[in-house]
């Protein structure tokens, strides 16, 4: 029995920013702590605003169709993020287009909202490649399965950057210096990369934004296992500004991390943003969450969903009428087809080789490799002759 | 020609403080390197010459050496790490193993991540725990990498530059305890050293090989100049390169010798002398006259440094095996 303790959904941080009610209303600083943040949205025109919209939507979407497919079998695994887009969305369209993204495995509405098409992100979880974009055609990194490990790739390349551009006037950095984003969950905080991550990114002003979305539970352990305090309040400890966010809240996470980009582009080093969210459904599809938490904690967490709140949010402020939300459920249904089509097409001649492993395992010639790779083909090939053969 | 003489730890100043000049991506980082030069001072005068931002006092955290040099190669940079000891650098194992050596192949060949960890290894020196290990086969056994270790200063200088100007990933083991053996460099010419994951015949004979690495090969050397006194000739190859293993190099010379001696400092169990005798054996079984026989560490925590001189293969037990290559 999970205790009644338990179920009720975690309140935020008092100093958690907040723009936005639960029911999606005007956008007003709600507490204390929000009020610097509010000028950000000003920024945020309506086709930007739109867009968190339609990036968490699709995704939604696409999840859902990622989901189905794992149970037919057609995917090995899928990490479903139905209840961070907000997070995810918000954060992502305070970026600007040269920043890059170091996601986990989850960051879907990131991967998404910047490019990378359905195909090539479950290219991994068909089984068909370790990473299925071109981290530089999106600036996206790959995904990343040891956790925390991209904290510290994204941190030694945002000091690379930070050397690249250390005679850039402030103006120069205003306008195209680039920031990174180091994603990673409330569970991966525990490790030491994250912490070393810190303390590289701080010692050398690197300009990386870490990006926590601290969803209540990794896997099936609750957040309280991992840190006894909010977990932005630890950047004191390192010397540079952490905030917490309401992460359901897609207007605050987009204005703290446009607050936080901002900050780590001007080039005094990094910054530490806690979005405050939840993991709506399973850690994956390998997970059953009834083990060890409440249907209440679930359901008073529907309550807030980010997409919901937008939906309100844009139609109070007369930024999308139906016309704007069926053309996005649309297009959602599209990208899902598009998804399935892509996944069940990925025959044989789609999926890699594992000749193209051997190829890409070293950049320069190896004897070990080229033999084991020439053993290879002529064992495939015997297995082709008796084809023959019996033919 | 024009050679100099150097120990080996100069020798590895000189091939970094040249690496440093002739590419401004390149960098240093490291516990102790900046003003000290290293606790080896292997590391020397370099920060005054290139900077602190190009020779990098880091943080104490060898997970974030590690990690930060991945994410500097891929924005371009060619980051050199030194880990302090060999004992030292399992805090950086996993960005090692589940990272560095598999960015490549992970992201099918489009980003490189041309990272060089430098790390002093092996025993001998009569220090303290974690201070005289030789882990080489922890890391060997990882594709992706590849993995130097010279025994020479001529090698030291040329193995450390061809290390930092490969693409892929390089471990270079460096052998403590002869960074104070001088020998002649030529700063010009590698000569063999130009392929660097070549072994090297540092001494020709036809009764049987004997295969060491880093510091044991002045032992097999002086192992064979006995048993040259005693009457049997020893080839001994330096192996140089621990991945890829130069196999070509070791069957020549076991086909002429038909007997074979593998000695390193690592324990034996599991060590890279079962790798070669177990490769060796299908390639030459015929040709062998004897089992190959290793010569290693026992399967124990490297000792106390009051006993490590009965833990270390020395000349004696390395003679002892090739005595008993004759009994067979
Ligand atoms: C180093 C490491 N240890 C364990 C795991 C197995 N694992 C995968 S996800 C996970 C929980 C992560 O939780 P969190 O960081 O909160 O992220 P979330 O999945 O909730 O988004 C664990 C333990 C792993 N991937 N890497």
């Amino acid at each position: 029995m999970v205790s009644d303790a338990q179920t009720v959904p975690q309140p935020l941080p008092p100093e958690a920013v907040q723009l936005m009610t639960p029911q999606g209303a005007p956008p007003s600083a709600l507490n204390e702590a929000s009020e610097r943040f509010l000028p950000y949205l000003q920024r945020l025109n309506t086709e930007a605003a739109q867009n968190i919209y339609r990036t968490m939507v699709t995704t939604r979407r696409v999840d859902q169709e990622a989901t189905a497919l794992q149970r037919q079998g057609q995917l090995v695994l899928w990490v479903p993020s139905s209840g961070q887009e907000g997070a995810q969305a918000g954060a992502l369209a305070a970026l600007a287009p040269q920043d890059w993204i170091f996601p986990t495995y989850r960051e879907h509405a990131m991967a998404l909202g910047r490019g990378v098409t359905p195909r090539e992100l479950l290219l991994l979880f068909r089984g068909a490649a370790h990473s299925g974009w071109n981290a530089q055609d999106y600036r996206v990194h790959p995904y990343t399965l040891v956790l925390a490990a991209q904290a510290l790739h994204a941190t030694g390349y945002a000091w690379g950057v930070g050397l690249d551009q250390c005679d850039w006037t402030s103006q120069q950095r205003a306008e195209n210096g680039e920031v990174v984003l180091a994603c990673f969950g409330d569970g991966a905080s525990s490790e030491g990369d994250i912490h070393e991550s810190m303390v590289f990114a701080a010692s050398y002003d690197a300009p990386v934004v870490f990006f926590c979305q601290n969803n209540h539970w990794a896997i099936s352990v609750p957040f309280e296992v991992q840190s006894r305090v909010p977990i932005a309040r630890r950047a004191a400890g390192y010397g540079f500004d952490g905030v917490t966010v309401d992460g359901n809240d897609p207007l605050a996470t987009y204005a703290v991390t446009a607050w936080a980009a901002e900050q780590a582009r001007s080039g005094t080093g990094p910054v530490l943003v806690e979005a405050h969210t939840y993991r709506m459904g399973a850690h994956t599809t390998a997970d059953d969450p009834t083990k060890y938490r409440g249907r209440d904690e679930e359901q008073s967490w529907s309550a807030l969903d980010p997409i919901t709140r937008m939906r309100s949010y844009l139609t109070a402020q007369d930024l999308g009428d139906d016309a704007f939300f069926s053309a996005v459920d649309e297009e959602a249904e599209d990208l899902a087809a598009q998804t399935r089509q892509a996944v069940v097409s990925m025959t044989a001649e789609t999926i890699p080789a594992l000749d193209d492993v051997f190829a890409h395992a070293y950049a320069e010639p190896h004897p070990l490799v080229e033999a084991e790779r020439a053993w290879h083909h002529t064992w495939e090939a015997g297995f082709a002759e008796t084809e023959g053969e019996n033919r | 020609m024009s050679t100099e003489k150097l120990t080996i730890a100069k020798a590895i100043t000189a091939g970094l403080a040249d690496e440093l000049r002739a590419d401004d991506k390149t960098m240093l980082l490291g516990e102790d390197i900046g003003s000290l030069g290293g606790v080896y001072r292997v590391t020397e005068g370099l920060k005054a010459e290139f900077g602190a931002q190009r020779v990098v006092d880091s943080p104490l955290a060898e997970s974030g050496i590690i990690g930060t040099s991945i994410g500097l190669a891929m924005r371009g940079y060619r980051p050199v790490a030194e880990i302090q000891f060999d004992g030292f650098v399992f805090p950086g194992f996993n960005q090692i193993t589940t990272q560095l050596a598999k960015m490549r192949a992970r992201t099918a060949g489009t980003r490189q991540v041309p990272v060089t960890i430098r790390i002093p290894y092996g025993g001998g020196i009569g220090s303290v725990e974690h201070h005289s290990e030789s882990p080489e086969a922890l890391f060997a056994h990882t594709a992706g990498l590849r993995i130097l270790t010279p025994s020479s200063a001529h090698d030291a200088y040329w193995l450390t530059r061809k290390g930092i100007q490969s693409q892929d990933p390089v471990i270079i083991f460096e052998p403590k305890r002869r960074y104070w053996l001088k020998g002649e460099v030529d700063r010009e010419n590698p000569g063999a050293a130009d392929n660097p994951f070549i072994a090297q015949v540092v001494r020709r004979g036809t009764d049987a090989t004997v295969v060491a690495w880093g510091p044991l090969v002045p032992v097999a050397l002086a192992a064979a100049e006995t048993a040259a006194a005693e009457g049997r000739q020893l080839e001994v190859i330096d192996l140089r390169s621990l991945s890829p293993i130069d196999f070509d190099a070791l069957e020549t010379s076991l086909r002429k010798t038909g007997r074979m001696v593998v000695a390193h400092e690592a324990p034996t169990f599991g060590g890279l002398g079962g790798e070669i005798s177990a490769r060796l054996t299908e390639r030459a079984f015929l040709a062998l006259e004897a089992p190959i026989l290793r010569v290693g560490g026992f399967h124990l925590p490297y000792p106390p440094s009051r006993v490590e001189e009965q833990y270390l293969p020395d000349l004696d037990k390395i003679l002892d095996a090739v005595d008993r290559l004759f009994t067979y």
